[in-house]
C-alpha cells in the first residue's frame, strides 16, 4: 500500500485547485447556518452504506432469528402464514440424526483445513523470506488458487480425484504408493479427508500472504543478535520468529475459522454433502433444509447455530487483532 | 523493511565473502532457491494446469487425458460457449454492476470514517468487521423470502445487491485504510476555494485514492464473479444464471462431458488469471489489506 501514497503528487491530484471557473460560484462561508447543512452533508456520506448494511446484514440476522421460531415452509409462500412454534425448529435440529455428524464434520473440516493451511502456509512463508530472483513474482502467482471461483476449484478437483481415471490415483499407483484406486469422493470414510485436502489447497495462498507479511515485520536485528548468541535455524524459529509472529498467528487462525466454518461451495461442488451424509456440515445442513427441503425455519435454526459459533470466534478475533495492533 | 534486510544481507555478504568463489557460491544458492520456489509453485498450480489440459482433450471421457494436450481439441470450448456463453455474459454484467454499486456506497463511507470526526466511528468499524463474518447462508435464507415478496428473484439487480455483501465491507475497510493517510489540508485548500464537501470528495479525494479504489474494484469484481451461493439460492430459472451455477449444474451427480466442464472452468478463471498478471500490485495490496485493517 505504501506505493499508493506517491500518487498524491500526480498532476490530476493538483488539477482541481487550478480549476478557475469554479471561482464564479459564490464562495462558501464556513459560518453558522451553513454548519448544519455541512453536518447533514457529512452524514449523507455514510447514509447509503448504513442503509445497505442494515438491509443486507442486519435484517438477515434478525430475520433468521424470527424465522427459526416459525414454521416457515413452502406453504408460507402461498398463504403468507408462518405460525410461531417456539423452539420446535431447534428441537428438530438437535433431534435430527444428522445433527451430531454435522457438528463433528464441521469441527473436523475446520480444524483439519486450518491446520493444513497454516502449517504449509507458514513453511512457504518462511521459504519466501529468503532473497532470491523471482521471489515476488512467484509469491503473487501463488495467490491464484485463492482468486479462482471456488466452484471452479471444486470442478477441477473432482476431475483430479475421480476414482477410476483421475490423475491423482493414476499418479499414486504409478509411484507405487497405493495398490488400488482410492475412492476419494465416493467412499464415506475418505470423502471428508478429500474435501479437507481441497480446502487446504484453496486456503494456502491466504495464509502465506498474511504470515509472510508478519515475518517481514520482525526486525532483522533480532536475528542478528540471536545469531551471536548461537540461535540459528530451528532455535531462531522458536525463540525469535514464533514469539514475534504470535499476534499475526492468532489473527490468521481466527479468521481461518470464521471463513472455513461457513464454506459451502467446495463441499457442494465436490460431494453435495454425501456420500451417505459423510460431508454434511452445519452450513450444508442449513442450505439443504432451506433450499432443498424448503424448511426455512429449520434451515434458519441451523444458521443461527452457525452465527453463534462465528460470533464467538469474531470476539476472539477482535481481541487478538487489538493485541496485534497494540504490540 | 525489505530494504533494511537487503542492506544487512549486502554488508554481511560483502564482509564474509570477499573471494569471487564465495560469490559464485551465493549466486548458486539463490538460484537453487528460485528453482525450489518454481517447484513449489508448480505443485500448487498443478490443478490449474490440469484444468487447462483437460479442457483441451477430446470430448467424452477426458479423464484418461494425456499429460499434455498433444492434439488440442476445442470441442469442449465450443460446447461450453454454446451452453454457458449467456451465463458468462450474465456473470459479467452482475460483476460489473457489483463493482459500481460497491464503490458508490463504500467510497464515501470510507472517506467519512477516515476523515470526519464522528463519535460512533469505532462502533461502525466494529459492525463492518463483524458483518464480514456473517455466513452467506444466513443472508441467503433471509433474502430469498424478501426477494420472493419483492420480485427480485431471478433478476440481475437482485444478484448485484446480494453479491455486494461480499464486496462492500471489504471495500470500506480497504479504502478507509488508505484515506486515513490523506492530509486534511489538501481537501481544506479546495474548500477555501469554494468547493463543497461532495465536490472536494469527487475532485480531490477520489483521484488521490485511485490505487486503493482500483484494488477495491478488482476485488469487488472477483468476489461477485466467484459468487456461487447467491447464484444458487436467488435464481430458480435459467433466464438469469451466473456461470458458477452453470458449472455446478454441469457437475450434477455424473459428469457426462468433462472437456466442456473444464472449458467452462477455464473461461471462468480468465478474470482471476488476467487480473493477477496485469494488476499484480493491486491484488497483492488487497490480499493483505482486507484482513488486517
Amino acid at each position: 500500500m505504501s506505493t499508493t501514497m506517491s500518487s498524491t503528487g500526480t498532476p490530476d491530484a493538483g488539477q482541481p485547485q487550478t480549476d478557475e471557473p469554479r471561482r464564479s460560484t459564490p464562495p462558501a462561508h464556513p459560518r453558522r447556518g451553513r454548519f448544519s447543512r455541512e453536518a447533514v452533508t457529512k452524514v449523507m456520506f455514510v447514509v447509503p452504506a448504513a442503509i445497505y448494511l442494515v438491509l443486507f446484514f442486519g435484517y438477515p440476522v434478525v430475520k433468521n432469528v424470527t424465522m427459526s421460531l416459525q414454521e416457515y415452509t413452502t406453504r408460507t409462500f402461498f398463504t403468507g402464514e408462518a405460525p410461531w412454534v417456539g423452539l420446535a425448529n431447534y428441537a428438530t435440529v438437535v433431534g435430527s440424526q444428522l445433527f451430531g455428524p454435522a457438528m463433528l464434520n464441521t469441527a473436523l473440516f475446520t480444524i483439519g483445513s486450518i491446520l493444513g493451511q497454516f502449517v504449509i502456509g507458514l513453511a512457504l512463508a518462511s521459504f519466501f523470506k529468503r532473497r532470491f530472483p523471482l521471489n515476488g513474482f512467484l509469491r503473487s502467482m501463488l495467490l491464484l488458487p485463492w482468486l479462482l471461483p471456488l466452484i471452479v476449484a471444486s470442478a477441477t478437483w473432482r476431475s483430479i480425484l475421480d476414482q477410476d481415471s483421475g490423475i491423482l490415483n493414476r499418479f499414486l499407483e504409478g509411484v507405487g504408493l497405493i495398490q488400488e484406486p482410492v475412492p476419494w469422493l465416493t467412499s464415506p470414510s475418505v470423502a471428508l479427508i478429500a474435501v479437507i485436502l481441497v480446502n487446504i489447497w484453496v486456503g494456502i495462498p491466504f495464509n502465506v500472504t498474511l504470515l509472510y507479511s508478519g515475518l517481514q515485520d520482525i526486525p532483522e536485528e533480532l536475528y542478528e543478535a540471536g545469531a551471536m548468541d548461537g540461535a540459528t535455524g530451528w532455535k531462531a524459529f522458536w525463540h525469535i520468529t514464533w514469539p514475534n509472529l504470535r499476534p499475526v498467528v492468532s489473527v490468521v487462525l481466527v479468521l481461518g475459522v470464521v471463513y472455513t466454518i461457513k464454506v459451502l461451495d467446495i463441499i457442494l461442488g465436490l460431494t453435495n454433502g454425501g456420500p451417505a451424509n459423510s460431508t454434511q456440515t452445519l452450513s450444508i445442513r442449513s442450505y439443504q433444509e432451506s433450499f432443498v427441503n424448503f424448511e426455512f425455519g429449520v434451515g434458519a435454526a441451523y444458521s443461527n447455530i452457525l452465527i453463534l459459533i462465528s460470533l464467538l470466534f469474531a470476539i476472539i478475533y477482535l481481541r487478538a487483532n487489538r493485541r496485534a495492533v497494540d504490540e | 523493511m525489505t530494504t533494511a534486510t537487503a542492506t544487512a544481507a549486502h554488508t554481511l555478504g560483502a564482509r564474509s565473502a570477499p573471494t569471487p568463489r564465495r560469490h559464485r557460491h551465493a549466486a548458486a544458492t539463490r538460484g537453487m532457491y528460485t528453482a525450489l520456489g518454481v517447484l513449489f509453485l508448480g505443485i500448487m498450480l498443478f490443478p490449474i494446469y490440469w484444468m487447462i489440459n483437460a479442457s483441451l482433450q477430446p470430448s467424452g471421457n477426458t479423464l484418461t487425458a494425456d499429460f499434455f494436450p498433444w492434439n488440442p481439441d476445442f470441442g469442449g470450448y465450443e460446447k461450453a460457449i454454446a451452453d454457458q456463453g449467456a451465463n458468462l455474459v450474465t456473470s459479467l454484467i452482475v460483476s460489473l454492476g457489483t463493482v459500481v454499486l460497491s464503490l458508490a456506497i463504500a467510497a464515501p463511507a470510507a472517506y467519512a470514517l477516515a476523515q470526519f470526526r464522528f463519535r460512533w466511528i469505532n462502533g461502525a468499524l466494529l459492525a463492518i468487521l463483524i458483518s464480514q463474518m456473517i455466513p452467506g447462508i444466513v443472508i441467503a435464507n433471509a433474502l430469498y423470502t424478501a426477494y420472493n415478496d419483492l420480485g427480485l428473484l431471478n433478476s440481475i439487480p437482485g444478484l448485484i445487491l446480494a453479491d455486494a455483501t461480499h464486496a462492500i465491507p471489504f471495500a470500506i475497510l480497504i479504502l478507509r485504510a488508505f484515506m486515513v493517510g490523506i492530509p486534511p489540508s489538501i481537501v481544506e485548500a479546495a474548500r477555501v476555494d469554494g468547493a463543497g464537501l461532495v465536490r472536494a470528495f469527487v475532485s480531490i479525494v477520489v483521484p488521490i485514492s485511485r490505487n486503493s479504489i482500483i484494488t477495491a474494484a478488482l476485488f469487488a469484481f472477483l468476489f461477485s464473479w466467484s459468487d456461487f451461493l447467491f447464484a444458487l439460492t436467488l435464481t430458480t430459472t435459467d433466464e438469469v444464471r451466473p456461470v458458477t451455477l452453470g458449472i455446478y449444474q454441469y457437475l450434477g451427480t455424473q459428469v457426462a462431458n468433462w472437456s466442456a466442464v473444464m472449458a467452462t472452468a477455464v473461461l471462468s478463471s480468465i478474470p482471476a488469471i488476467v487480473l493477477l498478471v496485469l494488476a499484480q500490485k493491486y491484488i497483492a495490496a488487497g490480499a493483505l489489506g482486507g484482513s488486517i485493517k
